[in-house]
């Protein structure tokens, strides 16, 4: 068969979120992969000007469903280095207590759409189930199931009882044993090892130079992790170990993150074991002193960070999230060299790509000079002339619209 | 007349979709089970069926017209026909021919053929894809598949399917001395129905629909009834070559038993889709011929030497 | 070291257990008790500072003032984001989030709950849902 070029999305099984991967086969062999982002853009940081500290709060934690509460936490952390707000140690741990059950859940969210990718749905139903527990400890902590809604400036929102932290605790007994039983079928399923083995590698000076971060990055021995250099929220007062894998493929991002579960494990009991007492928040001023904070956060997926600049109203001058799958991105194409067609898949979901987190406005200057950008009405302009090019015209639309709206 | 009956409703077309469905109901619902879910209640292949077929069938510009539109028919005449020869209760089947192992065999490589065409004809780049690899994976399991059927009829000295059924009903020992066939054509059959190991063709999280991606409306529908209607058509096979067991109690009984056998093989099925995730076609090949088809030659040279000494 | 059919035994006792799905709308769900639902007004308590429509992140509430101390609430419901900002911002405790989830309407009109101002007692009254908070769709 001659090279076929096939669109691996916007629209695909395979996908979860739109997102095109244009890749160029030679039977079943890849020899060239071309990538076109932006299908989520929603203008969240430009809504955030808009809206104060507050509604903020919201909006930046819809950016995405699974890490919700990291991009929530990041943002407030900005937004507190920028007032100077202390808050109280309870509500460190409180917050360090959802991002480390949130980490869980995403991880074994990804565990089941692993196994769906290569076609092991039993997996997949399983790993879900023993999500729902964790879920539903979530509806009972938080209020809902994603999208916590925990943070508020100076801490958290709600405070935690004795009798809630013991269901937490025995959610945590439920899922450490299936985690194990689950180590044990990633390793010694022949299936599944001679899926996940050789595919998408990524060497370390690969990953190095990509800037790959998070499980991705650590599966090719890229040893880091935001909890540990730059710790945040309570984790300075925690003891965890960093996963490191030198398997550098697919099989070892997914030993990255079953490991990673069972050091969250541990991770939430020393938490629940050393929760001081206290207030869980302080009083936060609506209007936020002018200065700026970059802020970071280990997300499930990678290193998060948000910039946020105030300037002494009570909206926001700028927002910025940096997403960590627009870090790990820039690596799908060259872990998919030399791979099969039936390998984009799970390689594409080895990184746990959550586009909607990704696709923010990125300017690109090439060489020197400014960049090239367009205001709205220029936009609109410029998109009805391509579209009437294409031989498509909206004139009579649009009179129809607004001959409808009057 | 009853020629005709036969044909179109026992042990014809009505009597085999009908059995295809139900089938296909116990195969998803086994399947869901096992995952810890309810899955779908009785009438869900009903219900699909119907679905589909109220549906407009949407052709592609650039296919071809023709072929596109014949391959289903193609293929369930294929599966009817070759449910003709297998005997269900007894062991005598409704054409008995001299050489209806092979007979059989050949008629389940058509709807394999079929998917490639109809695929092939599709001119989508999926569907080629997944053609493509229908083909490949016929390379990979059909040698297996027939070197494990032969080893039972090189026993039996014959190769009409009513006559090894006489031979192992009279001698049932021998009949578990086929059970290394028995195992790869089980792993085969899951090849020929393209099912989860082997699933490639039809890939939803890689090529979207594969072989079918461009077929919809009762086009869809007719290639999902002879998918269901090979299902049952393989399973019979390998319970009359392998399972001869209980065929001289009579009709009734006879029916029962071979409802259970079917049950069974079904059961054993499902299990295997089950518990394995998707290999690679590569993967495939290199499984069916490393592992298989040696399985399938130590089977026949069992059953040379079972063969010789008694003689 | 590989085990072919790693998962037989787990997945056949799986089949004999109960499943762990449920036929959803037969079967009802009830979330726990601090869930964030749909928000109900209490209108004898509120005083119209407004708190709750500023915090909204999605302008989902209006309060409006119809008489003297008397003030009606519009929610749209399919604006409202359920994030509880409103229940925290209020001064006077006048919002609180139910465990109600199942708002799917066909017609978006019906979307639009109106809560209508109710005149303040003298001595604060138990709450009872039916005096309270009338809902009607405008």
């Amino acid at each position: 068969m001659a090279k076929v070029t096939i669109p691996i999305g916007p629209q695909h099984p395979a996908l979860k979120e739109p997102e095109c991967f244009i890749v160029t086969l030679d039977g079943e062999r890849i020899s060239h992969m071309d990538m076109r982002l932006g299908y989520n853009h929603r203008g969240v940081e430009k809504a955030c000007e808009a809206r104060t500290y507050v509604q903020d709060i919201y909006l930046i934690e819809r950016v995405c469903g699974i890490c919700s509460h990291s991009h929530s936490t990041c943002f407030v952390q900005a937004v507190e280095e920028i007032a100077g707000l202390q808050i109280p140690p309870r509500a460190t741990y409180i917050r360090t207590l959802v991002a480390e059950l949130e980490r869980i859940h995403s991880h074994l969210l990804w565990l089941g759409v692993a196994g769906h990718e290569i076609g092991f749905d039993t997996l997949l139903m399983y790993t879900w189930r023993d999500r729902e527990a964790v879920m539903d400890i979530f509806a009972a902590l938080t209020g809902n199931r994603v999208n916590y809604g925990m943070n508020t400036l100076g801490g958290v929102r709600r405070d935690f009882t004795k009798e809630q932290l013991a269901e937490v605790l025995k959610v945590v007994d439920i899922c450490e044993e299936r985690t194990k039983y689950y180590i044990e079928v990633c390793t010694q399923e022949p299936t599944l090892i001679n899926r996940l083995t050789g595919v998408g590698t990524l060497s370390h000076e690969d990953a190095m130079r990509l800037g790959t971060v998070g499980p991705t990055g650590r599966a090719s021995a890229v040893d880091k992790d935001v909890r540990r250099d730059d710790p945040y929220l309570a984790y300075k007062d925690l003891s965890f170990k960093v996963i490191i894998d030198n398997h550098n493929d697919v099989f070892g991002r997914a030993v990255v993150r079953v490991l990673e579960l069972m050091e969250s494990y541990k991770l939430i009991r020393e938490i629940i074991a050393k929760m001081p007492d206290g207030p869980v928040t302080v009083k936060a001023p609506r209007k936020i002193q002018a200065g700026e904070a970059f802020s970071r956060y280990e997300a499930p997926r990678g290193e998060d960070t948000h910039y946020v600049k105030a300037n002494g109203t009570d909206k926001p001058e700028r927002v910025r999230v940096r997403a960590p799958t627009m870090a790990n991105l820039q690596s799908v194409a060259k872990m998919l060299e030399n791979n099969n067609l039936a390998d984009v898949p799970i390689a594409i979901a080895a990184i746990d790509p959550c586009f909607s987190c990704t696709d923010r406005m990125i300017g690109i200057r090439r060489g020197r000079g400014t960049g090239n950008s367009m205001r709205w009405d220029d936009l609109r302009n410029y998109g009805v002339k391509w579209y009437r090019k294409q031989g498509i015209d909206f004139t009579d639309l649009n009179r129809k619209l607004a001959k409808k709206q009057e | 007349m009853s020629a005709l009956f036969a044909i179109f409703v026992f042990p014809g077309f009505l009597f085999l979709s009908f059995l295809g469905t139900a089938v296909e109901y116990i195969d998803r619902k086994l399947y869901a089970r096992m995952q810890n879910r309810i899955g779908p209640p009785w009438f869900q292949p009903y219900a699909d069926l119907i679905k589909l077929a109220a549906k407009e069938d949407l052709i592609p510009e650039e296919a071809n017209p023709t072929m596109f539109k014949i391959m289903p028919v193609i293929a369930m005449t294929a599966v009817l026909t070759a449910f003709l020869h297998i005997p269900l209760w007894n062991s005598t089947p409704l054409i008995a021919l001299d050489g209806s192992v092979v007979i059989i065999v050949y008629l389940l490589t058509i709807p394999t053929l079929t998917f490639f065409l109809g695929g092939w004809h599709s001119a989508s780049l999926y569907s080629m894809i997944g053609a493509v690899r229908a083909l490949t994976q016929l390379f990979a399991y059909e040698v297996p598949l027939l070197l494990s059927i032969l080893a039972p009829a090189l026993l039996a000295h014959t190769w009409s399917i009513s006559e090894m059924s006489e031979f192992y009903s009279k001698n049932p020992l021998y009949a578990l001395t086929n059970s290394i066939g028995f195992i790869v054509a089980m792993i085969a059959l899951q090849g020929k129905l393209e099912r989860i190991p082997f699933d490639m063709p039809e890939a939803e999280t890689e090529i979207v629909g594969g072989t079918f991606t461009e077929y919809s409306g009762r086009l869809l529908a007719m290639f999902r009834l002879a998918i269901d209607m090979e299902t049952v058509v393989g399973a019979s096979l390998i319970a009359a070559v392998f399972l001869p067991f209980g065929l001289h109690f009579g009709p009734a009984v006879g029916f029962a038993l071979y409802l259970v056998k079917i049950l069974g093989i079904l059961l054993l099925l499902a299990l295997l889709r089950t518990v394995t995730a998707r290999l690679r076609i590569e993967q495939m090949v290199i499984f069916c011929w490393k592992y298989l088809a040696p399985a399938a030659l130590i089977q026949i040279l069992l059953s040379l030497t079972l063969n010789w000494i008694v003689k | 070291m590989n085990k072919p059919g790693k998962m037989v035994v787990e997945v056949l006792q799986n089949a004999m257990h109960d499943p762990a799905t449920t036929t959803y709308p037969a079967v009802k769900l009830v979330m726990p008790d601090k869930f964030r639902g749909q928000i109900k007004f209490h209108a004898e308590r509120c005083i119209g500072c407004k708190a709750c429509e500023r915090d909204c992140p999605s302008n989902a509430i209006h309060i409006t003032k119809v008489g003297d101390k008397m003030f009606q609430a519009d929610f749209d419901l399919d604006r409202c984001i359920y994030c509880a900002q409103c229940v925290y911002s209020c001064p006077k405790d006048a919002l609180e989030a139910s465990a109600d989830f199942e708002l799917a309407q066909l017609d978006r009109s019906k979307l639009r709950i109106t809560y209508h101002a109710v005149a303040k007692k003298t001595e604060p009254a138990p709450i009872a849902p039916s005096a309270t908070a009338e809902k009607k769709p405008v």
